[in-house]
């Protein structure tokens, strides 16, 4: 019976994995087709990258985008830790409930009512009071730092719930204040998470076509704007290459963050077996 | 509160140093004043008053949720009271806030800075009062010493074992020298055996560094070991406050008595009284109880007659007097533990009595078997008597 | 320690903790309150306005600003909504799009979740990040491999005509099928996380003492561990369901000119219209139909922060 069972869980665990990776695989294949169309393979060939990387444009918007995302993830950080904090440490005090639902709703709210309610936003401020002066990197910075924050609160406030809150009292016992409480012992506890929280942020950031769309000005495409706009038109064997690129980043980086996580989780279960012994 | 009283009565100063409670000139060390502290509709801690006195061991003794963490955090400056005053060596503690407080914590977790050091622990709390460094590395070494984990300085706290982190985080908490030492549930986190064994380690260095230490536990056997008083406290209150002898001869009620090891308590109407016995008649017992001091209380008035099942005599022939305190029933259940036997002695009325009793000599056969009729008894000085 | 008057120091040490308490609570307050809560409002003000269809919408914009006080409110722009069959058939079709899709994904999320919780050690990591990854690659790129397969000369009917199982190529992108491919393949993960993090923290003992007395395996799974999973599976279908009614992108790149979704109208009636109002008030009509789930999707974060703690 218990076999049975394992069995459809293999098989769902199997075709659900084929799901997520066969599409991801043949755009990876198709990025060293020499051809144009998908479904003939005309040899292999590197063509795309050079030619990716001679599109003075998809350079350009790639740069704008790398620009943004380090700039609004750094912001979300320094936004959503306090917001995090607040929301696991802080108690009750007035207007909690309005924080944390602006905390929780950038999480699910459809982009393009962020993006357009940005928009109207940054357009009556300039009517008002002369800023934002047009449209461009600045705003599209602040649109993502505002969903970014939210991300990177609910990820503080999660490891922070999950942490003992009496490891911080024995250092406000011992005579430490609140701000060099959080400095020296909360931060440094809370790292992982914070990384965790940059990386997402930047993903974000860089992964974000609708709410850019809307508050970009002239002159500050981004590079999902860009692939969008040529994607449209079909499939492109240059953002093939791009796509390939991307992932690969990517794979890296997780890569490299899951070995850190799985060496930290093997050293706590060390350390409670020897908390048995 | 007899042997006390006698006590009082030979009053000399060795007492009032060692049992500063007995002294009625002695100025207690901590001060609970009327403290109530309230979470939304709940009332934590009632009401409540105590004193503490210099180099104490002083338990705060009561199951999950009777205040008595509320009380110790109050204490240390996690909260503040609703209302009344806490006092420490004479200075009401009112918006003191815990890092500026003469008072240091063991936590129960221990909460040890999982990225720091042992050396690095124990060193925190000088560290952020400034202190030279070759002033913290000699109190340090010192600590660690006392503690024996100078072997250990070096690792972090994932690498020790429940013990060593429970001697780290003591190691941290005294080495600011605090006025109290405040212990959560010290030994909580310990397996049976390393628990005994360090109750006596944990008063040994109380007694080498003579800090005052406030302890809160829900282990009885924990507070009658190591405390020099204890307070036992249930639903925000205390119920009683003595030394671990008086609590256990002298409870002044029902929780008490149940709280601090096995009871029977047998409930009956006070019937005579006078100024040396009392005599109580109890339906449950199905037998009048014959007390050796006089009670409180005014005749028809409902009591209840705590005894201890050690103090019962339990025997197969019918007992030669057997007007008072003589109680006659069916063996229910027997445990054999070995070094003692307990028996369940069901009586007429229903009513279950425990008695243990010692093996002192090696049996052929156990002494008593199921369903044998048996007669309970004991001294008359071995009950005490209740009224709540 | 004296009880003399707290030192200078003292005193302003204790004014930085009072403010410093506020000072962290009210910057991220402050950004949150300008840069999400305040956009709302104003979007809720020009759904009630006159659009000026000639003008640029700057300058109809700040007519309006000028006559705002005097303006009365304009409902023209939901009567609008209203009369025009297209914005209902829009809202319907979204909403229908997005609870069938949510539906599929959790039918293939859940078994995964399950397997994945019920992994050994070091396998489960290994899933777990295989599940996380493709959430961190682009999501536009996701979406976009998914031309190159369903396409009319892609590589599923390329495959059937190859095969001779077709004669004739299906057509497959530019259908609904292809939406709720992209939507059920995109949001995937948003589905197993939360799904996964309830069912690992299941004590598995429940599931065995359920057998013990007497279940047999599916009603184990029925009586325990389904109950038991239910705020990971409501919000897991939450936050596939909310973000997928708005859904632009898979509609507009999978979906055919007639798969019409309140999302794509919203960018159109914004984009191609310039019809700001009218675009405000699909934007009002919208958040008003999601505020329930929205506000529900809170309450299970809440609980489950209390939970924790």
């Amino acid at each position: 019976m218990s076999n049975k069972r394992s069995t459809f869980l293999l098989s769902a665990l199997v075709f659900g994995f084929a799901f997520l990776y066969v599409p991801i695989l043949l755009v990876i294949i198709y990025s060293f087709n020499e051809g144009k169309l998908v479904t003939v393979w005309a040899g292999f060939s590197t063509k795309w990258y050079v030619s990716l990387f001679s599109n003075d444009g998809m350079i350009d918007a790639a740069w704008n985008s790398l620009r943004i995302g380090v700039m609004s993830a750094t912001l979300a950080l320094a936004l959503g830790t306090p917001a995090g904090l607040v929301m696991s440490r802080f108690g009750r005090f007035k207007g909690r409930t309005l924080f944390s639902g602006m905390i929780a709703a950038p999480l699910v709210m459809p982009e393009v009512i962020t993006g357009l309610s940005l928009l109207l936003l940054f357009v009556t401020l300039e009517q008002m009071i002369g800023w934002p002066a047009g449209r461009g990197l600045s705003t599209i910075t602040i649109a993502h730092t505002t969903f970014c924050a939210a991300y990177v609160a609910v990820v503080v406030q999660s490891r922070l719930s999950g942490m003992d809150i009496s490891v911080e009292e024995a250092a406000m016992d011992l005579g430490a204040k609140p701000a060099k409480i959080f400095f020296v012992i909360t931060l440094p506890m809370i790292l992982p998470a914070l990384v965790a929280g940059w990386l997402l942020s930047f993903t974000l950031s860089l992964d974000d076509l609708v709410i850019a769309s809307f508050v970009a000005g002239p002159g500050s495409t981004t590079l999902p704007m860009k692939v969008f706009s040529s994607v449209r038109l079909g499939v492109s064997p240059e953002i093939n290459a791009l796509a390939t690129l991307i992932i690969l980043a990517v794979s890296v980086m997780i890569v490299i963050a899951s070995a850190m996580i799985l060496r930290s989780e093997r050293m706590r279960s060390r350390a409670s077996a020897g908390a048995d012994a | 509160m007899l042997v006390s009283e006698a006590a009082l009565e030979d009053v000399h100063e060795d007492v009032h140093k060692t049992q500063p409670w007995n002294n009625p000139d002695a100025v207690p060390y901590i001060r609970f004043e009327n403290v109530t502290k309230k979470f939304g509709d709940f009332y934590a801690v009632d009401d409540v008053s105590l004193d503490v006195y210099r180099h104490e061991l002083f338990a705060l003794l009561g199951g999950s949720g009777c205040g008595k963490t509320t009380l110790l955090r109050m204490l240390a400056g996690f909260e503040e009271p609703t209302s009344g005053k806490i006092y420490i060596d004479g200075v009401d503690m009112a918006g003191v806030p815990a890092y500026e407080r003469p008072t240091n914590m063991m936590f129960q977790s221990y909460a040890l800075f999982p990225h720091m050091s042992v050396e690095q622990n124990v060193a925190f709390g000088l560290v952020q009062d400034g202190v030279s460094r070759s002033e913290i590395k000699q109190q340090v070494a010192e600590m660690l010493g006392l503690v024996q984990m100078t072997k250990f300085a070096k690792r972090k706290p994932h690498q020790l074992s429940g013990g060593q982190r429970q001697r780290v985080a003591l190691a941290r908490s005294l080495i600011k020298r605090p006025k109290v030492l405040l212990l959560d549930e010290p030994l909580g986190a310990l397996d049976k055996k390393l628990r005994e064994q360090t109750q006596f380690e944990l008063v040994n260095i109380q007694e080498k560094v003579g800090t005052t230490f406030v302890m809160v536990t829900h282990d009885q056997e924990e507070a009658m070991t190591m405390a020099s008083r204890i307070a036992v406290m249930n639903e925000g209150v205390i119920n009683q406050t003595g030394t671990p002898f008086e609590l256990y001869e002298y409870p002044n009620s029902r929780y008490t008595a149940n709280f601090l090891g096995q009871v029977n308590l047998i409930e009956g109407v006070l019937v005579d009284d006078d100024e040396k016995y009392a005599v109580i008649k109890s339906d449950e017992a199905g037998c009048d109880i014959y007390i050796d001091h006089a009670v409180q209380g005014h005749q028809g008035m409902t009591f209840w007659v705590a005894l201890r099942p050690e103090r019962l005599r339990i025997t197969k022939e019918e007992p030669k007097e057997t007007k008072y305190n003589c109680l006659s029933g069916k063996v229910e259940e027997i445990g054999y533990l070995g070094g003692i036997s307990t028996y369940h002695v069901r009586l007429a009325s229903g009513k279950r009595i425990k008695v243990t009793e010692p093996n002192s000599t090696r049996q052929i056969e156990p002494r008593y078997t199921w369903e044998d009729t048996v007669w309970v008894s004991w001294e008359a000085g071995a009950a005490s008597v209740l009224s709540k | 320690m004296s009880s003399e008057k707290p030192t200078l120091k003292q005193r302003f040490d204790r004014w930085m903790i009072k403010h410093g308490r506020v000072l962290v609570i009210g910057i991220p307050y402050l950004w949150l309150f300008l840069f999400f809560l305040v956009p709302f409002l104003i979007v809720l003000k020009i759904s009630f306005s006159m659009a000026e269809y000639a003008q640029p919408p700057y300058t109809s914009l700040f007519s309006w600003i000028e006559e705002g006080v005097t303006i009365t409110l304009n409902f023209g722009n939901y009567l609008f909504l209203l009369s025009d069959s297209l914005y209902a058939t829009a809202y319907l079709n979204s909403i229908r799009i997005a609870a069938i899709s949510t539906v599929i994904t959790l039918l293939i999320g859940y078994p995964m979740a399950y397997g994945i919780a019920r992994a050994q050690g070091s396998m489960r990591s290994v899933l777990l990040m295989l599940v996380i990854l493709p959430f961190w690659t682009s999501f536009l790129i996701r979406v976009y491999a998914w031309i190159g397969i369903l396409d009319r000369e892609g590589l599923i009917n390329a495959f059937l005509l190859w095969t001779g199982i077709i004669s004739e190529p299906l057509i497959m992108r530019q259908t609904e099928f292809a939406v709720y491919v992209g939507i059920v393949y995109t949001y995937l993960p948003f589905m197993i996380l939360p799904l996964y993090s309830t069912l690992e923290k299941m004590d598995i003992s429940l599931v065995e003492a359920a057998l013990d007395l007497g279940c047999k395996p599916w009603q184990a799974f029925a009586k325990v561990t389904l109950p038991l999973s239910m705020p990971g599976i409501l919000a897991g279908s939450l936050l596939v369901f909310i973000p997928a009614v708005g859904e632009f992108v898979i509609p507009e790149l999978l979906g055919g000119p007639n798969t019409l979704m309140i999302g794509r109208t919203l960018w159109n009636e914004f984009f191609a219209n310039r019809d700001w109002p009218i675009a405000s008030a699909v934007a009002i009509a919208m958040l008003i139909f999601l505020v329930v789930p929205i506000m529900w999707f809170q309450h299970i974060q809440t609980k489950q922060e209390e939970g924790q703690q």
